[in-house]
């Protein structure tokens, strides 16, 4: 694949970052650390490597994308917004009634979404079927999945690890798999590694059959290599260990579990924004920083 | 036809079905030879997927299949497959994949491997998610047909199965309709409803009771959900007393679904017959003596009942 417009993707992961913020801020609830920790992965993913159309969201050929750590989605449906499956204003109903930007994703309300997450655990397992499902179909359609570090001490993950490297031998190897694991460290009752610590788990990985890569989570060249290593890689499924920073990008959320699901401010928030968007404000933040500000006052 | 195991039945007739279809999958958790898929396995063995002893992992793998256009069939002991109601109600029902849930070894009549292994409270769990159908043959020329259903049903759909062999209560001509209960033995006294294994016993409880004066009709509802309101309705209205036979649960099953139909629809006199404790070890026969669920049984409760 062609080498990835970095400066491009960084524009559309700033620009994420601040939806997403916008998003949990009018919905009043919401899961802001893990949205911000995996935006870079997305934007690489909807706006260099998938293959999809927005106009025929169930089009047979298109690559799929499970988030298995569902209570992000809110990075997701920016990027799905923006890529053009619903209208960039409609970000604003995440979590109210009626919306079908349900607070976790709902595959029968949004188009375009792959398959209804949020309890964990489950989603890789259903990308490993799909994964599967493809090879049978004789498409060459990828599935990636992001699944989260806290959600990987669920049992469910690992009968997927055990068996996604030996499923569909011989003619069938789930080569078309990646797997993305967002190892930002937290989760919601506090560090990973006080909790039940992971590693060492590449090493664990490894031994249950996976290609394995680590990169930098919020380096998008970084990333893209790795997902174009996991394209070439034959014989089986990838796992791209992804090394992020939970809360990226916002001083005051970074590394602190309270902002694992807790939905800032107004004033927060509008803090938030400038400092994911620097000086001078750009013109198109600026709209969305009075909204905000607005939103305060009310 | 000799009595068979609706699982026997069940794998022969998907057999049948995948020469047909090629998109017909199953996956097991290292039950085939228990749920009978062995013999697709053996048939089509690129179509079979053994996960292992993973029943989230294979309820979760078949919900995959299913959104990438397989009708995958995923097999287990009723208890272990719906024993994992989580990954059913999120990636099955709530992302609406067409998966075909298989439940084998249900009830009590599973005898002497005990509670841990019997499919209890299936129904009960699978009753409360708006959108899985529930489909419990009574032999072997309706499991043929339930499971042809299953392939062509949209969405997803559970189907209940017995370990225990089923003699025939329908004749060669029967054609199974999905959402309809139907009449195997007309009568005026009372409306026995009965699903699955418990169907011939209900029969020949009904044979005892005639010669003893009391018409009973016998329903078979082989669809527990959606319930056959209509025909209940109707056969109630008519006998005014409905008694229910089922192994499983006296809760939540389909003495429950009747009673609920009943309750909103048409308040009528209603007995249970159920399992109302945990299962066992024993024979599958004098299992079904000590839940009430032999034909004694079932004829001692419905004469109580009735001269209540």
């Amino acid at each position: 694949m062609a080498n990835p417009d970095v400066p491009k993707l960084e524009a559309i992961a700033r620009e994420g970052r601040v939806q997403i913020i916008r998003m949990l801020t009018h919905a009043g609830s919401g899961h802001p650390g893990g949205s911000l920790s995996v935006i870079d992965i997305l934007a690489t993913l909807y706006f260099h490597r998938m293959r999809y159309d927005p106009a025929r969201p169930h089009w047979e050929d298109r690559d799929r994308f499970v988030l298995s750590k569902g209570h992000c989605v809110p990075a997701q449906y920016y990027c799905m917004a923006r890529a053009g499956f619903f209208p960039m204003d409609r970000l604003v109903t995440l979590r109210k009634l009626g919306s079908p930007l349900q607070g976790h994703p709902d595959r029968v309300a949004l188009p375009g979404i792959e398959a209804a997450t949020g309890s964990l655990g489950q989603g890789i397992s259903v990308a490993v079927g799909m994964a599967l499902g493809l090879k049978l179909a004789g498409k060459a359609s990828r599935v990636y999945c992001v699944i989260g570090d806290g959600e990987t001490q669920e049992g469910q993950v690992w009968e997927s690890l055990m068996s996604a490297p030996k499923l569909g031998a011989p003619d069938h190897h789930l080569d078309n798999l990646c797997v993305i694991l967002d190892y930002n460290g937290i989760q919601l009752d506090g560090f990973v590694k006080k909790i039940l610590d992971l590693e060492p788990i590449t090493d664990k990985l490894k031994a249950f059959g996976w290609a394995v890569v680590e990169v930098n989570g919020h380096d998008i060249a970084q990333v893209d290599k790795a997902l174009d290593q996991a394209e070439a890689t034959k014989g089986g499924p990838t796992f791209v260990v992804a090394h992020t920073v939970k809360g990226k990008g916002v001083s005051f959320m970074e590394n602190d579990p309270e902002w694992h699901g807790k939905a800032p401010k107004p004033e927060e928030a509008v803090r938030a924004i400038r400092e994911i968007v620097g000086e001078p404000v750009p013109s198109w933040a600026q709209p969305v920083i009075a909204e905000l500000s607005a939103l305060g006052k009310k | 036809m000799a009595a068979k195991a609706s699982r026997a039945a069940f794998g022969e007739a998907l057999i049948d079905l995948g020469a047909r279809d090629e998109r017909i999958v199953t996956v097991d958790a290292d039950l085939s030879k228990s749920t009978m898929t062995a013999g697709f396995a053996k048939k089509y063995p690129g179509r079979a997927f053994n996960v292992g002893i993973a029943e989230s992992g294979m309820i979760g793998l078949a919900a995959g299949l299913a959104l990438t256009g397989r009708i995958p069939f995923a097999c287990s002991f009723a208890c272990f497959l719906v024993g994992r109601f989580e990954t059913i109600r999120v990636s099955v029902a709530y992302s609406d994949a067409p998966v075909k849930l298989v439940g084998t070894h249900v009830g009590v009549a599973i005898g002497e491997d005990g509670y841990t292994q019997m499919g209890l409270e299936d129904i009960a769990c699978l009753r409360s998610l708006p959108n899985i159908p529930i489909v419990q043959p009574a032999d072997e020329i309706e499991t043929r047909q339930a499971v042809a259903y299953a392939v062509e049903h949209a969405g997803p759909i559970y189907l209940r199965l017995t370990r225990q062999g089923l003699e025939p209560v329908h004749d060669a001509a029967y054609r199974f309709q999905f959402g309809k209960a139907d009449v195997l033995r007309p009568g005026n006294d009372v409306s026995i409803l009965a699903t699955g294994g418990t169907l011939w016993n209900t029969l020949e409880a009904a044979r005892r009771l005639a010669t003893e004066g009391i018409q009973a009709e016998v329903l078979n509802v082989a669809t527990i959900k959606p319930l056959d309101e209509e025909g209940i309705v109707r056969s109630a209205g008519r006998t005014g007393h409905v008694v229910t036979v089922e192994d499983h649960s006296i809760n939540g099953g389909l003495g429950s679904a009747v009673a609920e139909v009943l309750a909103e629809v048409m308040p009528t006199p209603l007995k249970r017959i159920g399992v109302t404790t945990f299962g066992e070890s024993g024979d599958p026969k004098a299992l079904y003596a000590r839940h009430g669920l032999d034909s004694e049984g079932i004829a001692g409760t419905v004469r109580k009942f009735l001269a209540r």
